[in-house]
Order: structure tokens, then sequence, then C-alpha cells
């Protein structure tokens, strides 16, 4: 899923600084799994306005899907109308949908991490970078694209110590770990093939995606 | 047969070949430097010169590598790391490399970006140390750049990486060395070395891969420096007894040259082809302890 944090409230209210009317819309998928953008988050978002008139709030079930916002938001569609700005918990993906689809003010709440897996309530680790060229089978299964800073891909740099990184040595190595599983797995004639150069002329953004079937 | 660099003829004809290396200055003008060139240039065959080294800014190694052999008739070894650069910028330096006169290209990954005195930049790593050791193989042999648009003049260039025998687990480096030479790496500069026996196993571990290996030598100049680099160096083992006579030393910095003789008489008969002498923002130590080694008679 996509992992949000929370932006600290002083630079919430600073970019409310001019705002009178507040809406407060949040994300009933990610970020409320993130406990960033649920009703709970909403609400307390709420509560700490207290200087600000909140005109409305709304969990709305995907924001990022524009059919399921436009639905969401048409019952409080005259409190949306009211507020001078509204202030969106979830991501960046979120806060745009809603920012097409009313041309209100929008303010986004949260700040947008990574794709991540969720190990526990409020533990959350990037597993993807979106890169557009999955090479897992080539990895054992674990991303040197996400996981190893500087993104190598023909094994680890010379900086890992007991088995860290470098750059974090609290983190693993990734390319550490991508050996130890490859060899369990019986696959170290994988691991030890040249991987070319990475096309990033794929990755351009921005990506879309357009089935003909959807024309 | 002829030779591309003094470093090539020297690792094929020399019995122990010495190189060194200098950093250049986070400054406008190269002329302590060149001093410092002046001060190495009898006791090495050639010197690395580092490439914005741990991710801090000095002048570009390409200049400074130019002005050095211009100057003092240095012969160099340029450090080209893959952090600050894409695949373009690296060829047009590579390219530019050669037409300066510069012969030897040392290709590294580069630490990370967060680590040196530009933590917010942006990083690069377009390339991995692998992928530009191949685009090099396909420049020179093969006339063609990365994309495989031809190239009038191909460089020629007596090609290297580095290594580091400390690692643990090692296998992952090992493979890794095996990748580079596949792609005509034919020397390696090795990681500071204090402990033969890691050496020894190593040597052991690749004698199947036709490189020649440089063994990295730092002088040791303090215990606290021993315990810092133990703590933050990968794959840097320090023997407890180097720090007990560090700290039992009157004259720390000649100790710590003694301790490095000493290890290059244990290493020189492990089919290595040579010594790499780094000691940072010190070349007269690193002209000291070059000279200590020839001294001893050990090479």
């Amino acid at each position: 899923m996509i992992i949000t944090e929370k932006k600290t409230l002083e630079e919430v209210k600073e970019s409310l600084k001019t705002s009178k009317k507040v809406f407060i819309l949040g994300c009933g998928t990610c970020a409320t799994l993130a406990q960033t953008g649920g009703e709970e988050q909403v609400k307390e978002m709420a509560q700490l306005l207290s200087d600000k008139e909140i005109v409305g709030t709304v969990v709305a079930e995907t924001p990022c899907d524009k059919r399921l916002l436009k639905r969401d938001i048409r019952p409080v569609s005259e409190a949306i109308n009211a507020a001078d700005t509204v202030l969106v918990l979830s991501c960046g993906v979120g806060v745009q949908t809603l920012a097409e689809l009313t041309g209100k003010i929008v303010i986004p709440g949260l700040n947008t991490k990574f794709l991540g897996m969720t190990e526990r309530i409020g533990e959350f680790y990037q597993r993807c970078r979106a890169c557009g060229d999955c090479i897992l089978d080539e990895t054992g299964g674990i991303c040197p694209i996400s996981r190893c800073p500087k993104g190598l891909l023909n094994g680890p740099c010379a900086g890992h110590m007991d088995g860290k990184c470098e750059v974090d040595r609290e983190k693993d190595c990734v390319w550490v770990l991508i050996y130890k599983r490859m060899k369990d797995l019986g696959q170290l004639d994988k691991f030890r093939e040249f991987r070319k150069p990475r096309n990033y002329q794929i990755s351009t953004a921005p990506q879309q995606i357009v089935r003909s079937s959807s024309k | 047969m002829s030779f591309v660099s003094s470093l090539e003829k020297s690792l094929a004809t020399s019995k122990f070949t010495i190189t060194g290396e200098l950093t250049p200055p986070k400054s406008a003008s190269i002329e302590d430097l060149l001093d410092g060139a002046k001060l190495i240039k009898d006791d090495v065959v050639a010197t690395n010169v580092t490439d914005n080294p741990t991710s801090r800014v000095v002048m570009s190694t390409l200049a400074t590598c130019h002005l050095i052999e211009k100057q003092t008739g240095l012969e160099t070894i340029y450090q080209i790391t893959c952090r600050d650069r894409n695949r373009l910028a690296l060829q047009s330096d590579i390219l530019a490399a050669n037409a300066l006169g510069i012969k030897n290209i040392l290709v590294l990954t580069g630490d990370y970006i967060t680590m040196g005195d530009h933590p917010e930049a942006k990083s690069v790593f377009d390339l991995d140390s692998v992928q530009l050791l191949w685009a090099i193989k396909r420049m020179q042999e093969e006339g063609l750049d990365v994309a495989g648009k031809k190239l009038k003049t191909p460089p020629k260039l007596f090609v290297g990486a580095a290594v580091n025998p400390g690692l643990d687990p090692i296998e992952p480096e090992i493979i890794r060395l095996e990748k580079k030479v596949a792609m005509d790496t034919k020397f390696a500069q090795s990681q500071c070395l204090y402990d033969p026996a890691v050496l020894e196993k190593f040597m052991n571990q690749i004698s199947h891969l036709d490189v020649k290996i440089l063994v990295g030598i730092t002088p040791l100049l303090s215990a606290g420096m021993a315990k810092w680099m133990v703590k933050n160096c990968p794959g840097v083992i320090i023997p407890d007894e180097m720090i007990k006579r560090l700290k039992g030393a009157e004259d720390k910095v000649q100790e710590g040259i003694k301790m490095m003789v000493e290890v290059v008489s244990e290493i020189a008969t492990m089919g290595v082809a040579g010594i790499h002498v780094m000691v940072p923002e010190r070349a007269d130590l690193v002209a000291e302890t070059v000279k200590a080694v020839k001294a001893s008679g050990v090479v």
C-alpha cells in the first residue's frame, strides 16, 4: 500500500494560515490502514484546528479513484462549497483528485512516503519504487531498486558491515539479503549474472496507462 | 609489447608495484596538491586521484589528473565514481580523459551522498561500477558508446577497480570481482589491510582470476584512528596487537609506518602485484611509508 506520514501540526497550520473555513477529507483505504487519514485522524485534526471553522468532514472510501471520490463527496458537496480550503489526509494522489474534481484550494495534511509493506500497526517498510520494470525474479524476490540506496544491480558495494548498509547501520544491506536468499534457493548462478544498465526511458514521468479497451 | 601506461608496464614487468593516492583540494588552486605530487613522484609508479571522496566536494578529478601530469610528470590513475554523473557525463569525461593523455582509470561505485558534505543533494547511480566497467570495455573494444553509437576514436585506458578482502560475507565480493574481471578489469586496489591472514585467505579464493592486486596500505597514526577505522570502515580488520603497540609507542607515526613495513613483508609472498599507499591529506606520509618499505628491502 501507499505509506503516508502526518505533517507536523505547525506545518499544517502554516499552510492554513489564511484559511477560515476548512473542510477535512480523509482516506478510507491506505491512509486509514496507515493511521494517518482514517476516521480517527480526521476527527483529531478537526479538534486540533479549533481556531478554524470546520465546515465538514468525510472519509472517502478511495480518494484516488475519481469515480468513488465523486460519489463520496456528493452528500457533503454543500459543506465543501462553503469551505475556502480542503485539508486532505491522503496520499498526494487523493489530494490531486479532489482538486481536479472540486477546483478548491487543497492543502496536503500528509507526506506520501513510499510503497510499503505493513509489518504491524505503525511499522512500515519500503518494498517497491514503481520502477516499471520488475526484476524480482532475478533477485530472489527481494527488491534492490527500492531497498539499496544506490539501486545497485550487480551485487553489494563494499560498504556493508555486519550485514548492514553503509548509509544506515540500522538497516540491512539488501544485497547481502539477496545473496543469502539466492544461495538458499540454489540460485547463485543467477546471482552471478551481469545486469546491464537499466532503461529509464520506460519510467519517464508522467506515467499513464490508457488501455485501448477503455477508450 | 607496448603498454598503455607506466602502471600497466610496471604490473607486467616489475616484481612489485607501488601506487599512491592524492585527494584534489577543496580549493580553486592546485598549488598545494602539486607540492604533494612532487613529494611522492619518485616513490610511486602512479597516483590515484580521488573523485569527491566520501562525497565531499573537491576539485574535479579529471582537471586535477591533467594538472598533476602536466606540471609534475607524475602518472595518474583517474578515479571515477557513479554517484555524481549519469551515463552521458561519465562517458564524456572518459573521452576527455583520453584526449588529455590520462592513461589509467579506476572505476568505483562511490560512497553514498548522505555521507559527505552535501547530504541533501540528489545522488545519481545511473550505472553501478560493474556497468561502468562494461561501458568502458564496450567503448574501448567495440568503439561504441553505451547506446551503441559509434565513437570516431575509441579511448584506450588501463582499467582498474576496487576490492575489499575483509568483507563478511566475502562471497558476494568475490562474485563482484569476477564480474569486474569479465569486464576487462586488469588491476584491483584493495581496502586498507592490516591482517595478512585476511589477505592470504582472499588470495586463495581469487586464484582463478587474472587480475593484479595492489594491497591497500595506510599507516595507523594513533590507537584512536585504528579503533575508529575498525568501527567505521567496512572490511578493515586490525589485530589487537597493533593497537597495543600504537598505545605504547613514543612516536606513533613511526610505529605505524614500521607496522606497515612488517605487513608488506608478509604479504609480498602472497601473489600480490604490489601495494597502494593511501594517507588522506598527507602526501609526505605516503612518501615516507614507501621509502620505509623500499629501505627495508622486503620487496
